[in-house]
């Protein structure tokens, strides 16, 4: 047990993060009245939020062990237990889900009116399982809250989506169901083949299995997380869950679950079948190139602006696996880093399309076209949210494509030449949608009874606009968080020591 | 005191019997088997740490045995709760159609507690007979007289299970000498891998696949569970598969832990066949009862999992598989009880927006639904995930893998039933009214089936306990 460092204090805060949000989904079922229970789960979200702040501050960045740990019996039978903690990895991935989830449900204020209450249960369960995703050191817990999330998910595009929500829903269900069902497979699997028998995570690293039985597990992990990313070619489903869902399903689609499959790379198959992780990175290297051309041309020919987006996501989505799988630190770090940014850009312009379509009931660029007379305040936050989505230098995603691109280059000047594009075409889409959306032509549709932004929903996107500065121009205190757990990720794949200094020190002193 | 709750349950059918013969008695009828399966419970509960034989040792009390009464007590009373009104069954026959019951559910009782094979074949014709009866006994549902096609298909494939288990039994006896259980377990050991003992266990475990559901004994059950009632079909559906996996484990028993590879094969094949053959015809139903039927015969398949690992922890899982099994097919079929308005038989479009018109039925459905599909954190899961874990230890990859892909086949039906409940409108259904007996019930099948899963440490303690008493 000596990778997790217990924690000390005199509550279990890991637990109480993941508690906090299933007390209060539970507790909404005695709350009356809707706008009551809107108050309610805005007050959940935001006391998680502040409780989960404290886990920066005491963060120990010099250790690569688990920190805040927190370990518990519970099949003794099996040897599974309960067991949480966090890392470099995952500190980053935590304090992202909290703090979007207040947003997610400002953002919901006006836009759902019928069943509330069960809304809102939704939201709460869906970020108590999230949280145990990133928490968990136990597979068959984390198993338990990954195949978890999918039902609150399920209903939040299902019951309150657009008019295909139905299929939507069922295909993003069976989707990433179906990709997982052979991970529970490979975590049986590693469980026999370990001496003596455990389902830790920690402890199923490093093991040194057999290279045809790496290959094996490897690629039933591939499947489930490559399902989540998404990666191409699996990544049908994302377009239209997207779409259908309602703006808060959107943000947390993208925002953070699909940060759970880059998230299953980097905990699970990189440090637990590093040879076979070895083996197969030329060909995720390669689909990783594809979805960036992929999605950035497929976002260019799109005249939804959600699906826009949703394909722009594909593209980002494969750099950070493109980072991910350069398998040096730069390109790792820079994937880390543009896992968060992801979240936040990606998240802040799913927010800025239902905004607008809360007011045009459309998502049509065409319809859309030059609000920016009569929204000025709107479009100011849709340009610098779109510059960031663009890579725009001073904001958050140029610091972390830049690294991605720079461990690239280190790793192979071909493959990182070939994902350039990918930049260029994001510039592209997203100027493209941009200049529809503000000035359009000289045919736009009248658009004279539009009403700027109002308080709740600056509140809602100024904190994510501070995030995109802040990490754009001073990005050193969310990196130095993962040098660490990077670096030991690192010397669990290819076992050479990192004395190399990251490249963003160098760059920004 | 050891044959008491057996005892509680022949005396209510005698007072059953009573009621049966006047007129106008039928609400008396639902009263008395309530309270009946209410005490029965409780004392199944009272008897549980007992133990000792009877009846010249045929009857053996354990530990074993009175976890399976209990549950099958449970369950009994959960399906006289949830089909309390009797809908689709004929005033004039409801203390009959207790009586049946009741019956039966004495008949599985002394099954899982026999360990003598002709006591054990007459519990099981008592348990089988009864629920030949209760399977008619509804109201023709358009003249078409599904129900006694049912029933003829219930019988006709019954006796032949029963005939080819009486021969196994025949073998057996002519191999050992002896009908007597404790006799024949040190026997059975010296013929490991004698092909006719084989072919004696392979025999007589199909009048238990037969009861179970099991490929290739499965015929009945998707024109039974249609035929019969509702409350019948979720009587059928339960709890006489409790009693059939508790004689499987028994049985096999007689070949572990060591001399049973062909009884092994034999138990994959069945169990891989049951999983396919279930799931993908479920796929395509739209009855809901026959689409539970075929999903009946996948989890049957599942429970075999248990079985093929021969070894104490893979029985006791099977038992708790079975035992969640019981729970959460009771609470998809008290949504299809409730919901199905005189009797008739429920589709699935007759679930539309369930959730704007009984929220409480539409839960439990989506729990039930969510713990059979294998979804965490319900009992579903763990059951399942335990036991993929026993058979791989036994080092059964392919047979682990074939059952996951068939986890991942399954989740469509049962989700697509959870989708037009939730979210489908009701397109003018009328709302369904829940009584407060069943709303009790409906919420804690839906804690058992969580509290099940999530912490199902003390239950798998018990069944491992449970399993060690009869080895």
């Amino acid at each position: 047990m000596d990778f997790l460092i217990l924690h000390d204090g005199w509550l279990p805060i890991l637990s109480i993060l993941m508690i906090l949000p299933l007390a209060g989904a539970f507790l909404l079922f005695v709350i009356p009245g809707e706008n009551f229970q809107k108050y309610w789960a805005l007050g959940v979200t935001i006391l998680t939020a502040a409780v989960s702040l404290p886990l920066y501050y005491s963060f120990d960045p010099t250790t690569h062990n688990y920190q805040f740990g927190e370990h518990h019996s519970w099949i003794p039978a099996l040897n599974v237990n309960y067991t949480l903690g966090i890392d470099g990895i995952s500190l980053l991935l935590v304090l992202m889900t909290t703090l979007l989830m207040p947003l997610c449900v400002l953002c919901s204020w006006r836009y759902i009116t019928t069943k509330v209450r069960a809304f809102m249960f939704c939201l709460l369960l869906i970020e108590s399982t999230m949280l145990g995703v990133f928490m968990a050191l136990d597979f068959v817990f984390f198993y338990i809250v990954w195949e978890a999330t999918l039902i609150p998910m399920f209903f939040l595009i299902g019951v309150w989506g657009g008019e295909r929500k139905i299929y939507a829903s069922i295909k993003f269900f069976l989707y990433t169901l179906a990709g997982s069902v052979l991970m529970l497979v490979a975590i049986i699997a590693l469980y026999f083949n370990t001496d003596p028998h455990t389902f830790s995570i920690p402890l199923l690293m490093g093991q040194g299995y057999s290279s045809i039985f790496q290959k094996w597990v490897f690629v039933a992990f591939f499947l489930a997380f490559a399902i989540k990313v998404p990666m191409f070619p699996f990544h049908t489903w994302l377009p239209a869950a997207h779409v259908q869902a309602p703006t808060a399903g959107s943000v947390i689609l993208a925002s953070v679950l699909l940060k759970m499959g880059t998230y299953g790379f980097l905990r699970f198959c990189l440090p637990i079948t590093p040879a076979a992780s070895v083996t197969f990175t030329p060909y995720i290297l390669w689909l990783s190139v594809a979805g960036i051309l992929y999605g950035g041309f497929t976002a260019l020919a799109q005249s939804d602006m959600k699906k826009l987006i949703a394909y722009s996501s594909v593209g980002h989505m494969g750099f950070i696996t493109l980072g991910i799988f350069v398998l040096n630190p730069n390109g790792m770090e820079g994937a880390l880093l543009q896992m968060i940014n992801h979240g936040i850009t990606t998240g802040a312009l799913f927010l800025c399309v239902g905004i607008i379509y809360e007011r045009t009931h459309t998502r049509e660029l065409a319809l859309n076209a030059g609000v920016g007379m009569y929204m000025p305040v709107y479009v100011t936050f849709l340009a610098f949210f779109s510059l960031s989505s663009l890579a725009f230098p001073g904001t958050n995603s140029f610091i972390g494509e830049f690294m991605i691109l720079a461990g690239g280059f280190a790793k192979s000047k071909l493959i990182a030449t070939c994902a350039i594009p990918g930049a260029i075409l994001a510039a592209a889409y997203m100027l493209r949608m941009l200049q529809k959306v503000i000035w359009g032509g000289t045919e736009n549709p009248i658009h004279t009874g539009l009403s700027d932004l109002n308080t709740r929903e600056i509140v809602t996107l100024a904190p994510l606009l501070l995030l995109v500065f802040w990490i754009g121009l001073a990005p050193k205190p969310f990196i130095n968080v993962m040098h660490a757990s990077v670096a030991h990720l690192l010397e669990q794949v290819i076992g050479m020591q990192t004395g190399i200094a990251p490249m963003a020190n160098v760059l920004l002193p | 005191m050891l044959f008491i709750p057996e005892l509680s349950l022949l005396i209510g059918s005698l007072i059953l019997f009573g009621v049966s013969l006047g007129e106008g008695k039928e609400k008396w009828a639902h009263i008395v088997v309530l309270t009946l399966s209410v005490v029965t419970s409780l004392l199944c509960l009272a008897t549980l740490g007992q133990k000792g034989t009877l009846f010249f040792e045929a009857y053996q009390i354990d530990l074993f045995s009175q976890l399976f009464k209990l549950a099958i007590a449970v369950g009994m009373m959960v399906v006289v709760i949830i089909g309390s009104q009797l809908k689709g069954v004929s005033v004039k026959v409801k203390p009959e159609y207790y009586l049946f019951m009741v019956l039966s559910t004495l008949g599985l009782m002394m099954l899982v507690s026999c360990v003598e094979l002709l006591s054990l074949f007459v519990a099981l014709e008592l348990s089988s007979y009864a629920l030949y009866l209760m399977v008619p006994m509804r109201d023709d549902q358009g003249g078409l007289k599904i129900q006694m096609e049912a029933a003829i298909k219930y019988v006709l494939f019954g006796v032949v299970a029963t005939g080819t288990m009486l021969y196994g039994m025949s073998y057996i006896y002519g191999l050992t000498g002896t009908t007597y259980m404790s006799g024949i377990v040190p026997k059975m050991h010296d013929l490991a891998g004698n092909p006719t003992a084989m072919l004696a266990i392979a025999l007589f475990m199909s009048g238990f696949f037969y009861k179970l559901a099991v490929f290739p004994f499965h015929f009945w059950v998707p024109d039974v569970y249609q035929g019969a009632s509702n409350a019948t079909t979720a009587f059928i559906a339960s709890v006489p598969k409790l009693g059939a996996a508790a004689i499987l484990i028994r049985i096999t028993t007689l070949v572990a832990p060591d001399a049973g590879e062909s009884v092994v094969m034999l138990l994959m094949v069945c169990a891989v066949c049951s999983m396919f053959y279930g799931n993908l015809s479920a796929l395509v139903q739209t009855d809901v009862k026959r689409l539970l039927g075929f999903s009946g015969i996948s989890h049957a398949g599942f429970v075999l999992l248990g079985l093929v690992t021969l070894d104490t922890v893979g029985f006791a899982t099977s038992m708790y598989y079975i035992s969640g099994y019981l729970f959460m097919n009771l609470a998809c079929f008290l949504v299809i009880c409730k919901v199905s308005r005189n009797g008739e038989n429920v589709s699935v479009d007759d679930l539309s927006g369930l959730y704007s018109r009984a929220p409480l039925l539409a839960l439990t459905l989506l729990v039930g639904m969510m713990a059979l599909a294998g979804i965490p954190p319900f009992v579903g899961f763990m059951g399942k995930f335990m036991l993929l874990t026993g058979a791989l230890k036994a080092g059964h990859l392919t047979l682990v893998i074939l059952a996951a892909l068939n986890t991942a086949i399954a989740i469509y039906y049962y989700l697509s039933v959870v989708r037009v409940a939730f979210t489908k409108a009701p397109e003018g259904r009328p709302d369904v009214p829940v009584d407060a007996l069943t709303r009790v019930v409906s919420i804690a099948l839906i804690v058992i089936i969580i509290v099940m899963g999530v912490v199902p440490k003390p239950i798998l303690a018990l069944a491992t306990s449970a399993v060690k008493s009869i080895l």
